[in-house]
């Protein structure tokens, strides 16, 4: 299927274009929405005094949309928290949507990774097949058995200092082995396939049907497999940002949500500190399976039914 | 050989290879990473520095640092196998094993009920939804956000709901002061009621993805040639049914592992939300206070549980799906 027309297929298909549309919608948020506070990342008024930038907190615990003022270097300015503040006076939407920020780099450095790992380790494992397969399997079941979060927290329980790069990168090593395994049968049975064989009849280099013949077919298959591993690693991200493993500085969506336990923004009835930062992981992420369904259902024909 | 014993000795095999492997990996990282394990546990007694030099040997004989590395790494497993994990730091002197033994029962308490339940509830929710086009456009999104939700955030909105707009459930532990662990049925519950937030978190969330992965079998089963041969035979819409679940059932069972690292993570964090004590609770108060034996101890433990899980799991796809047995009778190991 051409790439044209599967595009064509998929514009058509109303699970995709609701996806793509939160997916697209968060996406904006998450570039643009910066430009749209006066706060910083950690949700503090920054101050300028000739060349320092001093963070100022402002008024605690104020409910969403309220009215607040600062004392600046240039006099009072008039500021308004859209989702309120935290117990320490920061600006909690300036916090969501530099969190939101990091999360699509997490998503995308990390998901990438582990996409291109498991593509690698998948592919080469069922072109191979024999010594080089069982071995690169055993690996694979072996690391599918290992919880992901249990060996994160090993790893970055004794990392003294990290951050978003350090962070993705140990969630991309660990995070590939079900994509292995899922390339791996794809893999297995492409190669069989009649064009495979006719390219291997006619002399073709191992090289040229991999990436010739095989992987062409194989594009869509790696996207969905991307967008899972997009959307799994902002969850593993969140989830250990949460029990204190995240970036040693800076703010996260799982840090707020860590501080606003710790400091019971639950019990406080503070819902604009607890809730907003795991409801935009969780629409975010149904985007992403949308896509996944919606494209799901453009290369099976027979997962569409009637009703479309 | 028959193929089910070719299969129990690979799948032993394997976990064995996973144990070993991650005991290695307990051993290695502390030793290869940057920055001074002892240092940072030293810096706890900073007030008291006659007391940080009588530390100092202690700690570099307690782990063996003076010695070779592998004579180290030949103690550690001698001292793994003998349940012997190190001293916490936070709860000292309690031995970390002596910790998590009193954590693990209320892991599997929550754990457990959780998975299977989600498991049932999810499948049959998802087999509903997969047979009734309407019922599933409905349904669908709803499992979607389920399982897109970070089970910790799940969590807070629950407590958020029941707790604080409703004051139908505690906020958090798993017992109320006051009241001393026993097998009484004012225990019972008064535990039950602290439980049921925790249990639903994990529930809620962990059914989602058991229902959307049911659903997209069932999709694919009632589409199948040997479905559409039923139907020309003209066999009840029950029948038919019958046979696509039972085939749908099979990619579910072994989606279990995968999930079960899932929720076993889960578990971690919703714990925390709850203040409930068991490993995610310890887990969390090891990464606080920097206290190294705890979090090695949390890990291997986490691992050993998945592992005989995951053991448990095999064991019963072999007895139900007959291919195994066969297909280790053909091939081989």
């Amino acid at each position: 299927m051409s790439l044209k027309r599967t595009l064509r297929i998929a514009l058509k298909n109303s699970k995709f274009k609701v996806g793509i549309a939160i997916v697209t919608i968060m996406a904006i948020f998450a570039l643009l929405g910066p430009l749209t506070t006066p706060f910083d990342n950690m949700g503090y008024y920054p101050i300028k005094f000739g060349n320092t930038t001093f963070p100022k907190p402002t008024t605690p615990s104020l409910p969403p949309m309220s009215q607040d003022t600062v004392y600046g270097s240039s006099g009072v300015v008039n500021v308004t928290h859209y989702l309120g503040t935290d117990s320490f006076g920061r600006d909690i939407y300036a916090q969501l949507t530099y969190g939101m920020r990091s999360s699509f780099f997490i998503g995308i450095v990390a998901g990438g990774l582990a996409t291109l790992l498991g593509l690698l380790i998948g592919f080469v494992a069922g072109y191979k097949g024999g010594w080089t397969d069982e071995s690169l399997m055993i690996l694979t079941n072996i690391m599918l058995v290992i919880p992901t979060m249990a060996l994160l927290i090993i790893i970055a329980a004794y990392l003294p200092y990290r951050g978003t790069g350090i962070e993705s990168l140990i969630i991309g090593l660990t995070a590939w082995p079900w994509a292995a395994r899922a390339v791996r049968a794809q893999t297995l049975s492409l190669k069989n396939r009649e064009f495979v064989n006719l390219a291997r009849l006619s002399g073709l280099s191992d090289l040229r049907i991999i990436f010739g013949e095989i992987m062409p077919n194989m594009i869509s298959y790696v996207f969905m497999v991307f967008i899972l591993q997009f959307g799994g690693s902002i969850l593993a991200a969140v989830g250990l940002d949460f029990i204190g493993l995240g970036p040693t500085r800076g703010m996260s969506l799982g840090i707020m949500l860590q501080q606003a336990v710790l400091w019971n923004a639950v019990t406080l009835g503070y819902w604009w500190w607890a809730i907003p930062p795991g409801l935009v992981i969780a629409i975010l992420i149904t985007g992403l399976y949308f896509i996944n369904t919606g494209l799901d259902e453009v290369f099976n024909p027979r997962l569409r039914g009637g009703g479309e | 050989m028959s193929g089910i014993k070719r299969y129990l000795i690979r799948k032993t095999l394997i976990y064995t290879l996973t144990f070993f492997l991650a005991v290695t990996i307990d051993f290695i990282i502390p030793r290869m990473m940057p920055g001074d394990p002892i240092g940072v546990l030293l810096s706890r007694f900073a007030t008291l520095p006659e007391a940080t030099k009588y530390l100092h040997g202690y700690f570099v004989q307690a782990f063996g640092l003076n010695k070779p590395l592998w004579e180290q790494y030949l103690s550690f497993w001698n001292a793994v196998l003998h349940g012997d994990l190190g001293v916490s730091i936070y709860y000292y002197p309690k031995p970390v094993t002596e910790i998590l033994k009193a954590a693990i029962p209320y892991d599997l308490a929550l754990l457990f009920p959780a998975l299977v339940a989600s498991w049932f509830v999810g499948n049959w929710l998802g087999a509903i939804a997969g047979k009734n086009r309407k019922l599933d456009s409905y349904l669908m999104p709803v499992f979607y956000f389920l399982q897109a939700s970070p089970y910790f955030w799940f969590a807070i909105l629950l407590s958020y709901l029941f707790t604080f707009k409703l004051g139908w459930f505690p906020i958090s532990g798993a017992y109320s002061y006051g009241i001393i662990p026993s097998l009484s049925w004012e225990f019972i519950k008064d535990y039950l009621y602290h439980w049921i937030l925790p249990f639903l978190s994990l529930f809620m969330v962990q059914l989602g993805g058991w229902a959307i992965g049911m659903r997209n079998m069932i999709i694919y089963e009632v589409e199948a040639d040997y479905i559409r041969y039923l139907e020309a035979l003209g066999a009840s819409e029950r029948t038919l049914m019958k046979h696509a679940f039972k085939n749908a059932m099979l990619p579910q069972v072994t989606g279990l592992a995968i999930q079960l690292g899932l929720l076993v993570a889960g578990n971690v964090t919703v714990q925390i939300v709850f203040s409930y004590p068991g490993i995610g609770y310890v887990l969390m108060q090891g990464i606080m206070n920097q206290d190294y034996f705890l979090i090695q101890g949390a890990f291997l433990v986490i691992i050993l549980t998945v592992l005989i899980a995951n053991f448990t799991i095999d064991l019963l796809y072999a007895l139900i799906d007959p291919r195994v047995r066969t297909s280790y009778t053909e091939e081989g190991a």
